[in-house]
């Protein structure tokens, strides 16, 4: 019952977020000295005062404020972004569509990456702490932290790709000959083609999550009831994973969560060096033509992506926390 | 546990200063010697240079690393080596100023939030949750996209989008402060309430600060390079690391060293920054210390 409550109350509170998201996006849009009109206008050598008032007029941007405002917000409600201001005129909404699961599949992939390989790295570090084993980990986390994605995605596709050969550096999938392969020669090449830019995306969350989960674990390892699994003959296999690591575990989806607009935001950088078809470079394209129905489409959207990523996370901390399922308040 | 802490904090260890521990912790002395040599390159940069940044040389373009061009040359004939020394120039000014700009607003809000309580802190607190849900490079971009690329807008948008963190530290400290019996003191001797914030609270905030500031400043340089990378950011001809490296992908397979320099050269920095903001917040705050 307590969790049942403690989740409608948290479901409350994301309509208030997500006007708010909606809210700045608009004003950022809008506020930024610079009217979007005005750039693209200046784009187009030919474009007189009346054509620009016609596009104003059309695109609503001549109305006041707040107006434009909540029309944009009730296009919003029936996932009506607007067209882009591109040549072809596309709705946004089918644009930013058709771009997403590309951008979640690489996300998705990366954090069960950064799971899979950052929880166990920690506890190691943890167990073996101060060897030469947690030296070694800290400063390579300590380095993987501080290198910008980017460079190491150069890096990667200058060794893998171009010195080796055994990688390809950019697509989705190969432009030659890919409609000849077979189901599983598409899958193979949809892999290898995924291999650097999940590895990339998911370096900076793994360092840190590594190095949460070593400092989580060092914190538990220290607490009475482990001294207690120990003295009672567990084995240490048993205490390390049954007794301290459910524990240590519980920061970490707080933490997990936190990293989701990191994670999203870094799309922008990989998929535009990798050349991938998602809503980062999507991004990155409608900055660069300043297509603002795209842009503001693209914002809103991304923030509600990691609206929503959160609240998972919320849920995932009281679903696995006791204290907040069955609503008992604990000292520690 | 109250008891044990308590003769932690009074052994003789504490009476060594915040600085003599900083000196004692080889990592943070590293940080330390890294970010004053690169505030050194910075500043003298015009001596250091074997080039000019911008001359363009024809007969020399994406040349290896010789004897003449340590670090070789770019596909305009610059030299790479003094393009690194003046971007050196532009990543500090960036990060320093951005960061500055976010602990300025930060501290304010934070300030504002954690003193007054109530709905102000509800407010503001609402507000951070809020810009926290959006992925900070995509605002940045969004923001960026109606404006001149110039290195003062770029400043100014990172600094405008990355207060948040600085904010409810701040609002955190204020919150456990404003309790305490100095306050109370201050309050019942009629000081007036922007006495008790910048004299009494205030100053017991510095450390906490000080660190998410150090720290900011390598957060500040990725992001920055980032946008310059793409191409959003820092211009040519104004070298920046990460307008280096657009350079280095564009020739990736015939010049190596293009995307080698300007990227080692700011994993060095924001190595830099990390090691000396970490090593102050074990030196200035001995009871949280990370291990």
């Amino acid at each position: 019952m307590a969790l049942f409550l403690y989740l409608i109350k948290k479901i409350l509170t994301l309509g208030p977020t997500f006007l708010g998201i909606t809210l700045i996006s608009f004003m950022v849009m809008h506020l930024a000295p610079g009217e979007p009109m005005s750039l693209q206008a200046d784009f187009n050598p030919k474009m007189t005062p009346e054509m620009r008032e016609r596009l104003r007029a059309q695109y609503g941007l001549d109305r006041p404020l707040h107006i434009q405002y909540l029309q944009w917000l009730k296009g919003l409600a029936v996932l009506d972004l607007g067209r882009s201001f591109s040549p072809d005129r596309r709705p946004v909404w089918d644009k930013i569509k058709e771009r997403l699961p590309v951008t979640l599949l690489i996300n998705v992939l990366a954090i069960g990456l950064i799971l899979v390989v950052a929880v166990p790295l920690g506890v190691a570090a943890a167990v073996r702490h101060n060897s030469f084993f947690d030296q070694v980990t800290t400063v390579l986390v300590f380095i993987a932290y501080a290198a910008p994605a980017f460079w190491v995605a150069l890096l990667l596709m200058l060794y893998f790709g171009v010195h080796l050969g055994w990688l390809p550096i950019s697509g989705l999938h190969s432009l030659m000959g890919y409609e000849q392969m077979s189901g599983w020669g598409k899958l193979l090449d949809w892999c290898r083609h995924l291999i650097l830019p999940v590895l990339v995306s998911a370096l900076g969350g793994l360092a840190g999550l590594s190095r949460y989960t070593r400092s989580s674990m060092l914190e538990v390892l220290k607490q009475d009831y482990i001294t207690t699994a120990r003295a009672k003959g567990l084995p240490e296999r048993k205490v390390i994973y049954r007794h301290a690591l459910r524990n240590a575990l519980l920061p970490l989806i707080t933490i997990l969560g936190l990293s989701i607009p990191g994670l999203i935001g870094g799309s922008v950088i990989f998929e535009s060096i990798f050349a991938i078809p998602g809503v980062g470079q999507l991004m990155w394209t409608s900055v660069m033509a300043r297509g603002y129905p795209l842009l503001m489409g693209n914002l809103v959207i991304v923030s509600v992506l990691t609206l929503l990523g959160n609240q998972l996370a919320d849920m995932g901390y009281a679903l696995a926390d006791p204290r907040i399922r069955t609503g008992v308040q604990m000292e520690n | 546990m109250e008891a044990v802490n308590h003769q932690i904090t009074k052994s003789p260890n504490h009476q060594i200063t915040w600085l003599g521990r900083l000196g004692n912790n080889p990592l943070a002395v590293a940080g330390f010697l890294i970010v004053g040599f690169l505030c050194l390159v910075a500043l003298s940069a015009p001596w250091l240079a074997p080039y000019d940044p911008h001359a363009i040389d024809t007969w020399h373009i994406l040349e290896s690393p010789s004897k003449a061009h340590l670090l070789g040359t770019d596909p305009l004939g610059r030299d790479c080596l003094s393009r690194l020394i003046y971007g050196a120039r532009i990543s500090l000014l960036v990060g320093i100023v951005a960061v500055g700009i976010a602990t300025v607003i930060g501290t304010i809000l934070g300030a504002l939030a954690g003193f007054y309580g109530k709905w102000i802190d509800g407010l503001i607190m609402r507000f951070v949750d809020i810009i926290l849900c959006f992925p900070t490079i995509f605002l940045i971009m969004a923001v960026i996209a109606f404006l001149e690329p110039s290195i003062w807008n770029i400043m100014a948008v990172i600094g405008l989008t990355s207060w948040m963190g600085v904010a409810r530290l701040v609002r955190a400290e204020f919150l456990s402060l404003r309790q305490r019996d100095f306050v109370l003191a201050a309050r019942i001797s009629g000081a007036s309430n922007a006495r008790i914030v910048f004299s009494h609270i205030l100053p017991n905030a510095v450390a906490p600060i000080l660190v998410a500031t150090t720290l900011g400043v390598g957060g500040a340089i990725l992001t920055e390079s980032a946008l310059s990378f793409l191409g959003i950011g820092v211009q040519s001809p104004t070298p920046s690391w990460g307008n280096m490296l657009t350079e280095g992908k564009d020739n990736l397979e015939i010049a190596w060293w293009l995307s080698m320099f300007p990227g080692m050269a700011i994993l060095v920095t924001v190595l830099g920054y990390n090691l000396l903001g970490e090593g102050l917040r074990d030196a200035l705050d001995p009871r949280i210390r990370s291990e």
